[in-house]
């Protein structure tokens, strides 16, 4: 050992270059908190394939109405319940595609061949005949629709609400907290309910009904992180600074929230989902002959011992739904927000 | 601690006020007739039909009444079932779903708890990535969806359980699973972050210094500490149950609250739409601010009055 360092040339032995311009160079590339949050999106496998998996559904929600060549609402009595059969797919032994149904003697039965039917329905049709594919998709933009609507004006009142009360404080937010933990205080099922049965059913009573009590959640946390974010000093700057409270809630208290505001619209929308299925379900839903996924899975319910297919196929897309935007939703809070993990 | 159980309890009033106020209100500006075969009956019988229910009062005379009556528990008498007092018609109705409520509850938190604990223990293993991906199912798959689908194949493809109708225990087997699968969901996941919380602390630690054995540590240990926090989602539990109680109740045809409330709604029985409301709404607040008072009670930490969330 002491060999060795005895034969290392002292002329090796030199002090190293510190040059002091350089010492606070950054080497990595400085990412901001959406490329940060982006990266660590990417790492969660579930939240990825959730989100592919939501963008083929949307694609087909709306190239599917298109692509199926029939309406929606159009009926063809002598083609009712029949069971999905898809070229290709036909002959394949253990898909259920290929237009044969089990009746009730555990007899199986070709009722395209009976009824003399030529067309393909893909997803077979209900007790009038209509499409069950084009109505399937037809049904998904709706449910999507009433969900995005009511997540959006959800996200408007709340974040308005909520960052008014907080930013002001005073009398102003005690009232307006009383209101809140009074509205909190209210089942949504109940309110929406009843608020269902005075506006009738259809896609903007519905949406209504929803953000009655839905936005209440979107503004305590708004409010929440309104009271921490004032508090600081890039606030007091832009107040010393003479920008008026409107600026100062929109320019500088808003893009810090928008990390909470996402992740809390992302777990609205499958709620809302839900509720417009669940509404549907319990007889609340949209009338004939439109079709949300939900008034879909009623339909089928009633038929389901004869006609499985017209029930298990929109709820497996309502499952999907539900479960990529939950599993979505839960990548996006770990990736906004590390404090919020569960 | 005296002060802030008055200010809820006077809150939980002021919210059941408004809630009976509002039902009330929304119920005279729903269109369509209460009456069961309303287009049978000429103007002069109408007249009668409507003076027997005091339906002929102005709309101020008979809040009034209404709100007078709610205070001696006397919800009126339902328009449809055979002009029963809807307070029977709801007491009768109350044991199955409580039965059923009580079951899942119990299911529910059981089996959640054994998944939250186990994910935690084993975490990032498969154990903890199949416990989780339960619990997105249980989330994510509405409840009307999996009953239904439950009753199509559990029921009448493979016969195991009885499809329709109350009458013993095999009859609430399947509602049971059915209902509790949100519950399941909502449990395993706060265990789960429970547990790990509490497995990285000090005394676990100490603990295991000491040389105690693996289980002793998750069950003696970490199991106590990471369930008084459970007691905070039993107000959401409480909910989903409720929630899901109403197409539960309906596709198994079980004679309970959610039921008549659904079936109410299509025949627009007010005073049992009403009625089933304000139990509903009751239940709900007085669940929220006996958790809120629990907590307060397990873990002293907590100040009730003065905390924010």
């Amino acid at each position: 050992m002491a060999d060795f360092e005895a034969k290392i040339p002292n002329d090796r032995f030199r002090p190293a270059g510190v040059d002091s311009t350089k010492s606070e160079e950054i080497n990595k590339p400085s990412l901001t908190f959406w490329q940060d949050a982006w990266m660590r999106v990417r790492k969660n496998k579930g939240a990825v394939v959730s989100l592919i998996v939501l963008a083929l559904l949307i694609i087909m929600a709306f190239t599917g109405p298109l692509i199926s060549g029939k309406e929606f609402d159009t009926q063809n009595v002598s083609h009712n319940n029949l069971p999905p059969k898809i070229q290709g797919l036909e002959n394949i032994s253990w898909l259920p595609f290929d237009g044969i149904k089990t009746n009730k003697a555990g007899k199986e039965i070709d009722t395209y061949e009976i009824n003399n039917v030529n067309e393909y329905y893909w997803f077979g049709t209900d007790a009038l005949g209509r499409d069950l594919f084009t109505r399937v998709w037809k049904g998904t933009q709706i449910s999507l629709y009433i969900a995005f609507l009511a997540a959006v004006i959800d996200m408007i009142i709340g974040v308005a609400y909520g960052s008014i009360s907080g930013y002001y404080g005073g009398r102003l937010d005690n009232v307006m907290q009383r209101i809140t933990e009074i509205l909190v205080g209210i089942p949504t099922m109940i309110v929406v309910i009843l608020m269902i049965l005075v506006l009738q059913p259809g896609i903007i009573s519905i949406t209504v009904a929803l953000t009655i009590t839905g936005w209440v959640g979107m503004a305590r946390v708004v409010r929440a992180q309104t009271l921490k974010l004032k508090e600081q000093e890039f606030v007091l700057a832009s107040k010393t600074l003479g920008n008026s409270d409107g600026k100062i809630i929109s320019k500088h208290l808003l893009p810090n929230l928008a990390g909470v505001i996402i992740i809390n619209t992302m777990f609205t929308i499958p709620n809302a989902v839900f509720f417009e299925a669940f509404l549907s379900f319990i007889g609340l839903g949209l009338q004939d002959p439109y079709a949300s996924l939900g008034t879909l899975i009623d339909e089928g319910f009633k038929v389901l011992r004869l006609h499985p297919h017209e029930m298990i196929i929109p709820a497996v897309i309502i499952s999907i739904i539900m479960i990529t935007f939950n599993m979505l939703a839960d990548g996006l809070r770990d990736a906004l927000d590390p404090k919020m993990r569960d | 601690m005296a002060k802030y159980l008055l200010k809820r309890v006077l809150y939980m009033f002021l919210t059941l006020f408004i809630i009976a106020s509002l039902t009330f209100f929304l119920m005279k500006i729903i269109p369509g007739t209460p009456f069961a075969s309303a287009n049978k009956l000429g103007p002069a019988q109408m007249e009668i039909m409507k003076a027997k229910y005091g339906l002929d009062q102005p709309v101020p005379v008979q809040y009034a009444k209404y709100i007078g009556n709610l205070l001696r528990g006397d919800l009126g008498i339902s328009f449809q079932f055979n002009n029963t007092p809807v307070t029977d018609l709801m007491l009768k109705r109350l044991g199955p779903s409580m039965q059923l409520g009580a079951q899942a509850m119990l299911l529910g938190t059981i089996v959640g708890i054994v998944l939250g604990i186990f994910a935690a223990i084993r975490q990032n293993t498969w154990v903890d990535y199949s416990s989780t991906f339960i619990a997105v199912l249980g989330k994510s798959i509405p409840n009307f969806v999996f009953a239904g689908l439950l009753q199509y194949f559990v029921g009448v493809k493979l016969g195991w359980f009885p499809v329709l109708f109350w009458r013993g225990f095999e009859y609430t087997i399947m509602p049971t699973i059915a209902l509790s699968m949100l519950p399941i969901a909502i449990a395993a996941r706060f265990m789960r972050t429970e547990m790990i919380e509490v497995l990285g602390s000090d005394y676990i630690m100490l603990a295991k210094a000491k040389g105690a054995s693996f289980f002793e540590i998750a069950f003696k240990h970490a199991l106590r500490n990471a369930l008084i926090p459970l007691v905070t989602v039993l107000g959401p539990l409480a909910i989903s149950l409720m929630t899901g109680s109403l197409v539960v109740e309906k596709i198994f045809a079980i004679p309970g609250l959610g039921e008549q409330f659904v079936k109410s709604i299509t025949v627009n029985d007010y005073p049992v739409i009403m009625g089933t409301t304000i139990l509903f709404a009751a239940l709900f607040v007085v669940i929220i601010l006996v958790v809120d008072i629990l907590y307060g009670i397990i873990d002293p930490r907590i100040r009730l009055s003065g905390g924010s969330k």
